[in-house]
Formats: C-alpha cells, structure tokens, sequence
C-alpha cells in the first residue's frame, strides 16, 4: 500500500516536471516530436533509477560514516555524471539497438536537474532503498507522462494558427501551464 | 566601453532566462515570491561570478579530456559553499513563522550545480577568457539572470497575492493560480513574449 | 604556457589536484560556518517556543525529552520554566492527514493543560488555502481553551468546537489532529507520573 502511495503521489499528485520544476530543460528542448519525447523519457527513467541507488550506497556506506554530509552534492553529481558515461560506454559495447534510440539523449542527462533533485529528495524523504527506487522509478514514469502528452501537443500545434508573438517558446509555456492546471485536479487522490 | 557592453548584456541581448532558456528550473521553482526569485538570483550570481574566476585562472592547467569534470567539481563546491552559508546566515524565519529563506528555497540551492548557466559559462567564456574578463561576464550574466528571476517573482507575487516584497496593497487573496505551479509556466510564457515583441520593434526601428 | 596535454598522469594529477583543492576549501567554508548553522537552527526552534509558551528563562531548547507515540513516531517535549518553576510544555508534534501529506505544528500547553499559544513548523499546504491556518481567525480558536482527557479536539462537522477553514476541511481536521496528539500525549504522561491533574 505504502508503495502505491509513493507511485500515484509522484506520478500524479506532485509530478515532478509540472509540480515540481525539475528537468524543465528537456521538457522544453525536446518535447518537439513524440518519438523524440519516448526516448528521453527512456533515458531518464534509465539513469534516474540507477542514480537513486547509486547515490543511496554512497550516502549510507560513505557519506553518513564518514560524517561529511555537508560534501553531498559534489560526490552526488559526480557519480550521476560518471555513471552517465559509464552508462554510454556500456550500452554502445551491449546493446547497439538501445544505444541508437537512447544515445543521444546520455550527455544531456547530466545536466538534467530531474536526476539529481530525485537522489536528492530520496535522502531528504528518509526513504529506504527499496522506497527510494519504487520512488524514482515513479518520478521518472510521471516525467514520462507529461514529456509524452506535452509533445503530442505540441506537434498538433504545428497546424494551429497562433499570434506571431506567442509563437514558438511562449506558447509551449502556456500549454504546459494548463497542462499543470488539469494536474492539480489530481491533488486529491492520495 | 567593451566592458560596459559585456556588463549589459545579461540583462537583454543575452538573458539567460528570456533569450537562451536556460535556468529554467530555478526560474520556475523559486519565483513564488520577488524576494526569493532575487534571493536564488543572488545565490546563483555568486557561484557564476566565483566559479568563472576560478575556471578562468585554471583552465590552462587542465588537461582537454578532463575539462568537464574538473569544471563540474570546481562548481559543486562554490555552490555547497553557498549552501553552507546560507544555512548559517540566511535562515532566520519571519515575525510570524513564516519560513526563511534558505527553508523557501529549499532543494533548489544544491541544484544551482545542475543550472546549464554556469556550466555553460565555465566552457564557453571563462576557459577562454582572462580571470578580469571572466569575473565580469560571470556579474554580467548572474545579474541578468537575477533580473529575470526578480521580474517573474513581482508580477507572480503581485497576481498572485496581491502584495509586492511582503507587502499587502490589496485586501484578501489576489489569483491564487499564479503563486501555484500552473501560473509559474503561465506567467513565464507571456513574459517571453512580451521580450519578443519588445526585442522586435526595437530591431526593427 | 602551452595547454596541458591529456596523457593519462596528467589527467589523474589535475582531477586528484583539482579534488583536493575544492575538498579543502569546502572543508574549511564547513568548520566556519558550523557554529553559525548550529546558532540558527536553534534560534528557529527557540522563536517558534517563545511563540506558544509564557515568557520564560531557561533555555527549552536545551531542555526536553522525548515520547514515542504509538506509530513509532517521536514527539518531542520542551519544557519551559520560569526560575525554578514549570510554566509550560512545548509540545512538537505532527499529523500525516494534511493536504501535503506531512504538518508538523508546536503546540505550547500551561502546566493545567490550557492551550497558550500553537504555531506551525513544518507544512506542505496550499498557498491561500490550507496556509491560513498561520492567520486569523483560525489560530486564534485554540489559545485559552482546555480541553478535558476524554474530549477530542476537531472541527464542528466532527462535533467538535473548532470551526474549520472554508474550502480547507482536510487541513483543518489533520491540524485538530495534531493538536490532540500533543494533549492527550501531555496527559497520558500526567497520569504516568501519577500526577493530580
């Protein structure tokens, strides 16, 4: 039940590109074509989960014994941007096919504050190991989510006739405004 | 002159937040509010400033392959300096409880790492340029982006609470849609463009 | 001075360098900023007691025990006193039925269990909605009011005496919840020491 929770909160309730601002870069960037949309949704969910873990060892065999927790952030983003590498290099040597839908979205996940705030909010949550990846796993769904539906919309939109002013950025802002409006509705589920 | 210009640019020709939509988490997750939207500029102008500085004066001494990393660890520091000192110094919750500033900003101050801004700067302008120059552009572009932060927060925390800086000009509530996420990406979108319209008519005359 | 070239020592010694000089300056900004990070964490604690206890001049923030409740969860007693004597109980404690999930409320009871004052800690709620509950009127219901062991403190839909903020039933019922928590923790713990009360 306690897992459930932690999926439909982060998938719904507080979704972390329209509730919480994380990873807006890409949900901007590429959010253009649908199929560009699934493949960074796919990566994401990829690093995110394997971050979570990572950067929850790390925290509790390395950080927390050797009491210097105040060094977070800097061993957090160097494991997520090496892990990313690593990653890359993995996927190229293992499975070609995965690579050529993934691979170009790799670099651009670094800096992608999605996985880093995620490992972040694991710490923050006090959640155990297997809580902080049921919760990534559902942030990174929730990303999904509105990245894919975000995307649809915006492709339809290439048809639409918009003011000159609007067009291009503001209005994809605008869009996943209301977007985050029809989301609040889910505020009462959990 | 040259300086001037480089010190300008921040604000519209180069805005981070307006012209090259980068920062966009912070720009949306801190701007409930004017003062926070200038206290996550402050924070953020900070880390730029000191981080191209230090880029600036190492970056001949570091090899090309391990450049980013270096970089990367170089700005992980100055922002958990940042985070240390705003811990100690600005965390003082209100009068009446209301949060400090350090609790309203939350995860986003760790996060100044990830803001594409200041690695972007370190690679394309402090690498390259002297340590003088550097620290300038690192001012110039920090407070670009805390003007854009500032702006988004007044006109979310006017609409949205009827109030500027905590201060009540209207009586009872004001849109409640804009202080909530929906308004952050609605009011972002009609102020870029309204940039674009301005940035138009000013090319064009 | 000619660029580095990226053969494999030189990549190590510049991360190791780079790594260590970052380490230290870190390490050096933490021992600085320590006493100054402790100082304000304890100045929150101790604003947010003066705002539900009787003036007192002891220091509760160094004072205090805890109680773990049935849920495992721990809540959190400062005691302040006035000289020698007790003048009130700073009583953290929390609700997981709000709004946003988790409200952590400080609420300050007199020796006899009167309620003198109870400010908020920690919430998640909606801003202009659930976050009235920090202003008026609803703060000013519980301030002076006692309630006897067996009465439970809620809002009118529940039969209780508290009315609940429009159009924010939920925060308000998980903020009643919260409340009680604390005097029904204040009193199993009278009743505990076999105290008169």
């Amino acid at each position: 039940m306690e897992y459930i929770l932690i999926i439909i909160g982060a998938v719904f309730v507080n979704n972390i590109l329209l509730s919480q601002f994380l990873g807006i870069c890409p949900f901007i960037g590429v959010s253009n074509k649908v199929d560009t949309a699934m493949g960074m949704a796919g990566a994401v969910t990829f690093v995110m989960v394997i971050a979570t873990i990572v950067t929850y060892i790390l925290q509790q065999y390395v950080l927390e014994p050797l009491g210097i927790g105040f060094m977070q952030t800097v061993s957090y983003i160097l494991v997520i941007a090496s892990l990313v590498q690593l990653v890359e290099i993995i996927l190229k040597k293992v499975s070609p096919s995965l690579y050529q839908a993934l691979g170009i979205f790799l670099p651009l996940i670094t800096t992608n504050c999605a996985i880093l705030g995620v490992a972040l909010l694991t710490f923050q949550k006090e959640f155990n190991l297997l809580e902080g990846v049921v919760y990534a796993f559902a942030n990174a769904i929730g990303f999904g989510l509105a990245l894919v539906t975000f995307s649809g919309i915006r492709e339809q939109l290439e048809l639409a006739d918009i003011p000159k002013g609007m067009k291009g950025v503001p209005i994809a802002f605008i869009i996943a405004g209301i977007l985050a409006m029809a989301f609040m509705g889910f505020a009462n589920i959990v | 002159m040259s300086q001037w210009k480089n010190i300008t640019k921040g604000f519209v020709r180069e805005n981070p937040v307006f012209v090259l939509f980068l920062g966009l988490c912070p720009t949306l997750g801190t701007t409930g509010s004017a003062i926070n939207g200038i206290g996550m500029g402050l924070a953020t102008t900070f880390v730029l400033v000191m981080s191209n500085g230090a880029i600036s004066l190492f970056a001949r001494f570091i090899p090309d392959k391990v450049r980013i990393p270096s970089y990367i660890v170089i700005i992980a520091s100055f922002v958990t300096i940042v985070d240390l000192l705003m811990k100690a110094y600005a965390n003082t919750p209100g009068p009446n409880g209301e949060p400090s500033l350090y609790d309203n900003l939350g995860l986003f101050i760790p996060l100044i790492v990830v803001n594409c801004i200041v690695l972007g700067r370190a690679e394309a302008f402090a690498s390259k340029n002297s340590v003088f120059a550097s620290l300038i552009d690192g001012l110039a572009i920090g407070l670009g982006f805390t003007f854009a932060l500032f702006l988004l927060g007044s006109v979310r925390e006017i609409l949205g609470s009827g109030s500027i800086f905590n201060q009540k000009f209207i009586e009872g509530d004001g849109m409640l849609v804009f202080v909530l996420a929906p308004g952050a990406f609605l009011a972002l979108g009609y102020l870029i463009a309204i940039m674009h319209i301005v940035k138009k008519r000013y090319t064009n005359s | 001075m000619a660029k580095k070239e990226s053969t494999f020592t030189n990549m190590v010694l510049t991360l190791f360098l780079v790594a260590l000089g970052a380490s230290a300056a870190m390490g050096f900004v933490y021992e600085l900023t320590r006493d100054g990070i402790a100082k304000a964490e304890a100045a929150k604690l101790d604003l947010a007691i003066k705002r539900v206890v009787p003036e007192f001049t002891n220091e509760p923030g160094k004072e205090f025990f805890k109680l773990t409740d049935t849920d495992g969860e721990n809540l959190v007693f400062y005691i302040a006193k006035s000289d020698q004597d007790t003048i009130g109980y700073a009583i953290e404690t929390y609700s997981k039925n709000a709004f946003g999930g988790m409200l952590r409320l400080l609420v300050g009871l007199r020796p006899d269990g009167t309620i003198h004052g109870v400010a908020v800690l920690e919430h998640k709620e909606t801003p202009g909605l659930g976050t009235k509950m920090t202003e008026e009127p609803f703060q000013s219901q519980f301030p002076g009011k006692k309630y006897p062991p067996e009465v439970t403190v809620s809002v009118t839909k529940d039969r209780g005496d508290i009315d609940a903020i429009t159009a924010s039933t939920i925060t308000s019922r998980a903020y009643c919840e919260a409340v009680d928590k604390a005097i029904k923790a204040f009193y199993s713990l009278n009743s505990d020491k076999g105290g008169a009360k």
